[in-house]
């Protein structure tokens, strides 16, 4: 690129090219799209769709009832409208997803950026990083859930203790890959001449790493957490799929999919509806962090 | 490459002990105690002799060195004597299941067929649809088939194995009626029919468990390929007037297949631990479902040994990934 052709391109900010080049990702921006679609549904679906409360009678006339205009997915086995289900289900799915990777990312960050900054930290901590990748993860979360269910939800209700212990369980079997990828861009900032300038004049490690280490490792500290959502969400519907998820009446996904199986012979669509979202949902995730990870790489954005 | 693999064997070893304790504290220290599972109307004093019996109320060091000196040492002797037919393991203990109360060893040993068959076809299976697409997505790049290649490979990233295993009862056993809905595990292969069944009832577990592993498996292939294609060396061998089917097949297909036979390698421990789903949503008995059937029963040395054994298979074969890239690329030596 020439001098005079960079003074006539319009100046544009770091955030106006990374948001130019996510737009040319066209999966990317389906999955924004429907993932945004996903989130309406479940947060603003039941301020709109609030169907009556139904009596006993009632739901037991309007039981296993197919796809109709009053119940656009149908009723299940107890008369309960499905598509009120479905959002509901959705909220704590979504919610499940995000804040199970705030947790795993947290966790990843702080031991990818102490390993990767502090030398004598760094052995230990990769030590035990190996370690949680050899766990066999699935057979240890369901023995979590399986062990800890009780007590929790005996101490915050059953609600929030499955809550609780679902997202905690996620969260710490889950960071490893942030961490790795933390520890390496680390590695090779700490050596960068603006990081020695800065300690060159006595900033304290804290304030180093704060500012000007960890605002150098956001991009690809974003686009795991992206993928991590997905690893999230998909996790928790294993754990309800297999009956060690959330209590019956807190639907997610993973349990009303759980729930059809029984009717799957009559009812299919009480199946294929939450498997639908699911699906839907971590490929929109999915097709964003691939969009991110464009988007965020200075090798490919700008060509 | 001797002392490398000496290295990493004995560095195994504290990994693996870790990995045991924490497996064992994890499951050992949960509140459900094997008292919990004794009914109340007991009498305490034969409370107290049934959990001296089952072993537990001993400190928690020396239980976890005992079920240690079971894992490596009874359960390879019991295994040693009933091949050979000798009796040196007679008198020790062994790890009793609190479901069967017989040893967890022959129960995990009934099981393991079931797994290996079902589970180990779909992973073959998954291989070998996989290495074809990566190779064609690769030398066609931005084709038509490319792009369908890479949607299959998201779409099989993305969407979990119990929807696409449902998807398939619905589609294959319901409506079409191709197949049966559940796994007979019963059945006995002994002339043709009895095998043509035996391929009907496999087929749904292993075609969802080999798109799922073929998903991964071709983006790798692609990927590797891609790296290859755009060599010094492809460049000579078409310089020398090769055909296109020696250049691709030859000279860049066995360059790009060395990190997806690691790759390779690395998926098998999830053959066994994360096959879980499918052999439960298809009633195939094998060491997946026997691990959920352990947790509901609160069988803790179930769930324990079978844990561990999951751990030890991916300490294992992470090993073998790393040697057999040393062995297939002359370019990487470890001393």
């Amino acid at each position: 690129m020439t001098d005079s052709t960079a003074a006539t391109a319009p100046s544009e900010s770091y955030r106006g090219a990374v948001w130019a080049q996510f737009r040319k990702h066209k999966g990317a921006v389906f999955g924004l799209i429907v993932l945004g679609l996903f989130i309406l549904f479940s947060v603003l679906g039941p301020l709109v769709w609030n169907p009556e409360k139904l009596t006993v009678v009632e739901a037991l006339k309007s039981k296993n009832l197919g796809p109709s205009l009053t119940h656009p997915m149908g009723t299940d086995q107890l008369g309960r409208d499905q598509m009120q289900r479905m959002m509901a289900a959705g909220k704590v799915s979504l919610a499940v997803g995000f804040v199970a990777m705030i947790i795993a990312i947290f966790l990843g960050t702080l031991i990818g950026v102490l390993a990767g900054y502090f030398k004598r930290l760094d052995g230990p901590l990769m030590r035990l990083t190996d370690m949680f990748l050899a766990l066999p993860l699935i057979p240890l979360l369901l023995v979590m859930v399986m062990l800890f269910r009780d007590d929790l939800s005996r101490a915050m209700g059953p609600e929030m203790g499955a809550f609780v212990l679902i997202v905690f369980a996620i969260g710490v079997t889950s960071w490893m890959h942030a961490a790795r990828i933390v520890r390496g861009e680390v590695l090779a900032l700490k050596e960068r001449e603006y990081v020695l300038a800065s300690r060159s004049i006595g900033a304290t490690p804290r304030r180093v790493i704060l500012r000007h280490i960890l605002p150098n490792v956001i991009s690809p500290v974003m686009v795991a957490a992206t993928l991590g959502v997905a690893e999230a969400i998909i996790t928790e519907s294993v754990l309800s799929f297999l009956g060690l998820g959330f209590p019956p009446d807190f639907p997610t996904w993973g349990r009303l999919l759980f729930e059809g199986l029984e009717y799957m012979q009559m009812y299919p669509e009480r199946v294929i509806f939450p498997g639908l979202a699911i699906s839907l949902t971590v490929l929109s995730v999915n097709y964003i962090g691939d969009g991110l990870r464009d988007a965020l790489d200075p090798r490919i954005r700008g060509r | 490459m001797l002392t490398f693999t000496l290295r990493r064997l004995l560095l195994a070893i504290p990994t693996l002990l870790l990995i045991s304790l924490v497996i064992f504290l994890l499951v050992d220290l949960a509140p459900g105690s094997p008292a919990s599972e004794i009914p109340l109307t007991v009498p305490p004093e034969v409370r107290m002799k049934i959990l001296e019996a089952l072993g537990v109320n001993e400190p928690l060091h020396i239980r976890y060195l005992l079920w240690l000196k079971q894992f490596f040492w009874v359960e390879p002797l019991n295994g040693f004597d009933a091949i050979f037919g000798t009796n040196h393991a007679e008198g020790m203990q062994r790890i009793i299941s609190y479901q069967s109360r017989s040893p967890v060893f022959p129960l995990i040993g009934e099981r393991l067929p079931q797994t290996l068959t079902v589970i180990g076809t779909a992973y073959l299976v998954g291989v070998l649809i996989a290495l074809p697409i990566g190779i064609y997505s690769a030398y066609k790049q931005y084709s038509l088939f490319d792009q369908f290649g890479t949607m299959f490979a998201m779409i099989g990233f993305s969407v979990p194995t119990f929807f696409t295993g449902t998807l398939f009862i619905i589609i294959f056993a319901v409506w079409l009626g191709w197949f049966p809905t559940k796994y007979d595990t019963t059945l006995v292969v002994t002339d043709w029919d009895s095998f043509l069944t035996q391929l009907r009832q496999m087929a749904m577990p292993v075609m969802v468990l080999g798109l799922a592993n073929a998903a991964a498996i071709s983006r790798y292939m692609r990927s590797s390929m891609l790296e290859n294609m755009s060599q010094d060396y492809v460049r000579t061998a078409r310089a020398k007037g090769m055909s296109e089917r020696t250049v691709v097949l030859k000279h860049v297909l066995r360059n790009s297949l060395i990190p997806v036979v690691t790759v390779i390698a690395l998926g098998i421990p999830s053959i066994f631990g994360g096959a879980i789903i499918t052999e439960n949503l298809f009633g195939v008995n094998g060491i997946g479902s026997a691990l959920i059937q352990a947790i509901h029963g609160n069988d803790l040395p179930m769930v324990q040994t079978l844990a561990f054994i999951f751990a030890i298979l991916i300490v294992a074969f992470n090993l073998i990934a790393d040697l057999l890239y040393g062995v297939l690329d002359p370019r990487i030596r470890y001393d």
